[in-house]
């Protein structure tokens, strides 16, 4: 028997899904373990790499996890796995970057929460120490499309708006399929989260279930203090660096907390500063600008307003939700939706992300949101896959579709922003990835409800 | 105005702590004049009724749809709306809303039928404004999730600017909320100060809607009794005594009020309809209903319709199984079925929401659009009145730039009774005039602030803001012509 050199796969999507499911899964009763396919080619796709124009009836190529080739006169190698693609379109996977992706899988219910550490320093904790590689918001997630993501400490839910934690821990970056954590990585330490402290003359107290009112005087010094704690703390983590430098720490003064720091101090991980309001935005831009911090802006409701700082500072946002109220009654009801616009005209760059787990899946439909509110379409797109990954500082790896970059890609029957585009497709890290998850399984299965005899 | 974090909150706890506002005492915008001819021209029309119309034409007069055609001759002195390249739709109606009202739980007491949110609606809470602009002319104002029988709820429309009193829908028929479950039993949170509250489980929120309804249905009785007996001439009876608890729970019985049940669970969901035949009422529809899917067969067979979410999943262990074919699964199924919002910001996309349907569970483009305009109005009870655009109903529309089904779609304008009652490019042009006026408010209060021993009179205070006003319905010439698709 001649064995082909390409094999041809064009099968209904589920079935295809199921057989993938099932090679890249299920260990082999006889227990020999069955390695994947490493060489894939997607031919005949309209091929939209981020990297330039688009390719129509364009070839991609991946192997050993990376992007081999793309364009349009690529050769199939022989021995890939061929997807032929025609009719389809191809674009970097989604990358979501501010979730609790593994952190946390029913937020109401304590015992499946690891995303928010107690106490209000602790740069040490990791995310991905806590993500669990089996949660279920794993698949749901990447059947829309979304390949890697930031699992984010200390941050809050959707719109709680920041969590506790000034420093909360460092932050993660995943793909969103791997057997362990260790090959879901894509970088341990991507972020250190910074709570930036709110002026709060407003706040809710759930011990007595009331509205509680402050003193300006007496917020603003409860914010002059926690503001001169971190200041504190980051002069201790410069002498500590400093120290570690010059190889007189000892293990007797050890610090983890300010080891943890140190990267920080040297300006080589990024502080992740949630904050909203333009008065916290622009206190926490002051700061980090004298402490020589490289910050990056998460949530921004009002990034707005100090749009000239943040574009002088050179300081990147990712972006709450714009399907979101603005803060102030009087704002205008689109003030949201118009602010990536606002923000692209203004040269400041962002990502735009969920700061959600269940809610992740409206990543997409959030960016479509800001187009219809102004955004153009190219940067839309480029603000859920490449802008977060250089934001992260992972733009040489991923995000486009680039030979050498991780292939982390989708194939769709549509725009990938749309609400009733389907992914047909999706590779991380070069590998065919199942869409099959809880969702499709209970879906599949009640539709299949014997008529109820009643 | 909500606390940073209650918006979650609710998110969370399906409405349950929403009761947190402070009072705002800004004037009210004013609401347009009343309604004139308009006859729409040149618009893709979805009736949902029966059909699309390419370059339709849709004449409003006296508030009511009065022809839709494809060339319509405007009769004169009526408004010219150009609606070239836009889409036309019934305006959307969310069964499930929390806004305009100034209270949401009275959480004290396991059966609250007593209280009604038509006593505490508020015509000045900004997101009606919100949710005009996103398209919702009517909207079904629930109390919270905090009792198994909870208060009484009426459907309203969308009149921004005008008085509490004009926002009730005419002749709706009111509801009451029940709810079961977690928010119920209080499984996520207990309150300062306040004792665990029979019932903490699924079985003891059975047994308290059933007690309850026991003594309505002897209260009934010994009203019946009297009431038959004063017809038969009897002197000198002394009537029962009025219960309004058990009043509202009469009118459940007898028909006159629809129960809104609040409901996760497939195990709750049929408790309910066990309860409800047990003592001759009916549900009409389940709210949530997240497992709805499980039992859809049962909910089509009982005749019971159903308001669920689009996505939302995982936010507490009974919404672990949510899925968002949830609508679509019940539709195939016979259920009525209607995506609502819980929540304001959602509500003004409800558009959207309603097309995932098509992406999770291949509703077809008509039967997503009827999520959220003629399934909720049949849920409601107002079906004859609004939700598809048909000649004699209500003249509630929302014109969309693009399909209202894409998530690059954007209201344009809002009408209810025939009046333009949100138009964004009127919204947009009044934005520096509101600007202009925050500005001088500010002024005057850091000039106050300065010199605190010549303040006399009590400033405005500072989270006193100027809101967007309501759109007249006529306006000016240059303003039409300066943009396509305007008011001519």
């Amino acid at each position: 028997m001649r064995k082909r050199s390409a094999t041809r796969l064009r099968t209904p999507l589920y079935f295809f899904n199921f057989l993938c499911f099932v090679c890249l899964f299920s260990a082999p009763a006889a227990g020999a373990q069955s390695q994947p396919p490493s060489v894939y080619a997607i031919t005949h796709a309209k091929i939209f790499t981020l990297a330039g124009s688009p390719i129509e009836d364009g070839t991609l190529v991946m192997r050993d996890g990376k992007i081999a080739a793309v364009g349009a006169a690529v050769e199939v190698p022989a021995g890939a796995q061929v997807i032929d693609a025609q009719g389809l379109q191809v674009y970097p996977g989604l990358f979501d970057a501010v979730t609790q992706m593994g952190l946390s899988e029913i937020s109401a219910v304590n015992a499946t929460v690891d995303s928010a550490e107690t106490g209000s320093y602790n740069p040490d904790v990791v995310a991905a120490t806590a993500v669990s590689p089996s949660s279920e918001h794993i698949p749901v997630t990447r059947a829309s499309g979304i390949t890697e993501v930031l699992a984010v400490p200390a941050s809050g839910g959707f719109d709680f708006g920041g969590g506790p934690g000034t420093p909360g821990g460092q932050a993660s970056a995943i793909h969103l399929a791997g057997w362990t954590i260790d090959e879901m990585l894509i970088k341990k330490s991507a972020a250190m989260v910074l709570n930036w402290p709110q002026i709060q003359t407003e706040t809710f107290d759930f011990a007595t279930f009331s509205r509680r009112e402050k003193p300006y005087t007496e917020a603003k010094q409860e914010y002059d203090r926690q503001v001169k704690e971190l200041t504190d703390w980051l002069d201790r983590a410069r002498h500590y660096a400093q120290a570690m430098e010059k190889g007189s720490v000892s293990k007797y003064d050890r610090d983890l907390k300010l080891e943890a720091l140190a990267p920080v101090i040297r300006g080589e991980l990024p502080v992740l500063v949630f904050a909203n309001r333009a008065r916290d935005i622009r206190n926490a831009v002051e700061f980090c600008d004298k402490q020589r911090l490289k910050m990056i802006l998460a949530g921004g409701e009002e990034a707005y307003k100090a749009k000239d700082v943040l574009r002088s500072k050179d300081i990147s946002v990712v972006l709450r939700p714009m399907l979101s109220f603005p803060p102030d009654e009087d704002d205008p009801y689109d003030r949201e939706l118009t602010q990536p616009a606002e923000l692209a005209a203004a040269g400041v760059k962002f990502a735009i992300a969920s700061f959600d787990n269940s809610f992740a899946r409206r990543l997409g439909q959030n960016a479509a949101n800001a187009v219809a509110h102004g955004l153009s379409y190219e940067e839309a797109l480029r603000s859920v896959t490449i802008n977060p990954a250089q934001i992260l500082g992972l733009g040489s790896q991923i995000g486009t579709l680039e030979q050498g970059k991780i292939a982390n890609l989708i194939v769709t029957n549509g725009d990938p922003l749309e609400l009733t585009t389907d992914v047909k497709y999706l590779f991380i890290k070069g590998q065919l990835t199942p869409l099959e998850n809880k969702h499709r399984r209970l879906y599949e299965k009640y539709l299949n409800r014997p008529k109820a005899s009643n | 105005m909500r606390t940073p974090g209650v918006h979650s909150l609710s998110r969370t706890l399906s409405g349950f702590l929403c009761v947190l506002y402070l009072p705002f005492s800004v004037s009210a915008a004013t609401p347009p004049d009343a309604a004139p001819v308009i006859l729409i021209q040149n618009a893709t029309v979805l009736t949902v009724s029966h059909g699309t119309i390419e370059h339709g034409s849709i004449l409003i007069r006296d508030g009511k749809i009065a022809e839709i055609g494809q060339s319509i001759k405007a009769p004169a002195g009526a408004q010219v709306i150009d609606a070239s390249r836009q889409f036309v739709i019934p305006g959307i109606i969310d069964c499930h809303s929390h806004i305009a009202a100034e209270a949401i739980n009275e959480g004290s007491v396991s059966v609250s039928s007593m209280v009604n949110m038509e006593e505490v609606l508020d015509p000045d809470d900004i997101d009606i404004y919100r949710d005009l602009a996103g398209g919702v002319t009517s909207a079904n104002i629930l109390h919270g999730s905090a009792n198994s029988i909870g208060g009484q709820t009426l459907v309203i429309k969308l009149r921004w600017g005008q008085p509490a009193s004009k926002l009730p829908f005419e002749g709706a028929m009111p509801g009451i909320k029940f709810a079961l479950g977690e928010n119920r039993k209080r499984s996520n949170f207990s309150i300062p100060g306040q004792p665990r509250r029979y019932p903490a489980t699924r079985m003891g929120v059975e047994e308290t809607i059933r007690a309850a309804f026991s003594e309505a249905r002897d209260y009934k009785k010994a009203w019946d009794d009297y009431n038959k007996r004063v017809a038969a001439g009897e002197k000198n009876l002394i009537p029962p005594r009025r219960d309004l608890k058990l009043e509202p729970l009469v009118e459940v019985l007898e028909g006159k009020r629809y129960v809104h049940s609040h409901c996760y669970r497939e195990d709750e969901i049929l408790m309910l309809l066990r309860v409800a035949k047990e003592f001759g009422f009916k549900v009409r529809p389940f709210q949530h209903v997240l497992e709805g899917y499980k039992v859809a067969d049962e909910l089509a067979s009982a005749g019971v319709g159903a308001s669920t979410f689009s996505d939302w999943w995982a936010y507490k262990v009974e919404a672990y199984d949510a899925i968002p074919s949830n609508a679509a699964l019940m539709t195939r199924r016979g259920v009525i079925v209607s995506i609502n919002s819980d929540d304001a910001e959602e509500a003004t996309h409800l558009n959207q929401e309603a097309a995932k349907s098509m992406k999770y569970g291949s509703l077809s483009h008509d039967e997503a659009l009827k999520l959220v305009t003629l399934n909720p109005a049949i849920q409601l009870g107002i079906d004859k009145r609004v939700g598809s655009i048909d000649v004699g109903k209500d003249a509630d529309l929302a014109v969309y730039n693009h399909d209202p089904l894409s998530a690059y779609a954007v209201v344009q304008k809002t009408l209810i009774d025939g009046r333009v009652y949100f138009d964004r490019e009127k919204d947009i042009a009044n934005r520096a005039e509101i600007e202009k006026e925050k500005k001088a408010l500010t002024e005057k209060l850091k000039q106050a602030e300065k010199k605190p021993e010549e303040k006399k009179a009590p400033e405005k205070k500072p989270e006193e803001k100027p809101k967007p006003p309501a759109p007249t319905p006529t306006p000016t010439a240059a303003q039409g012509a300066a943009t396509q698709g305007g008011v001519r």
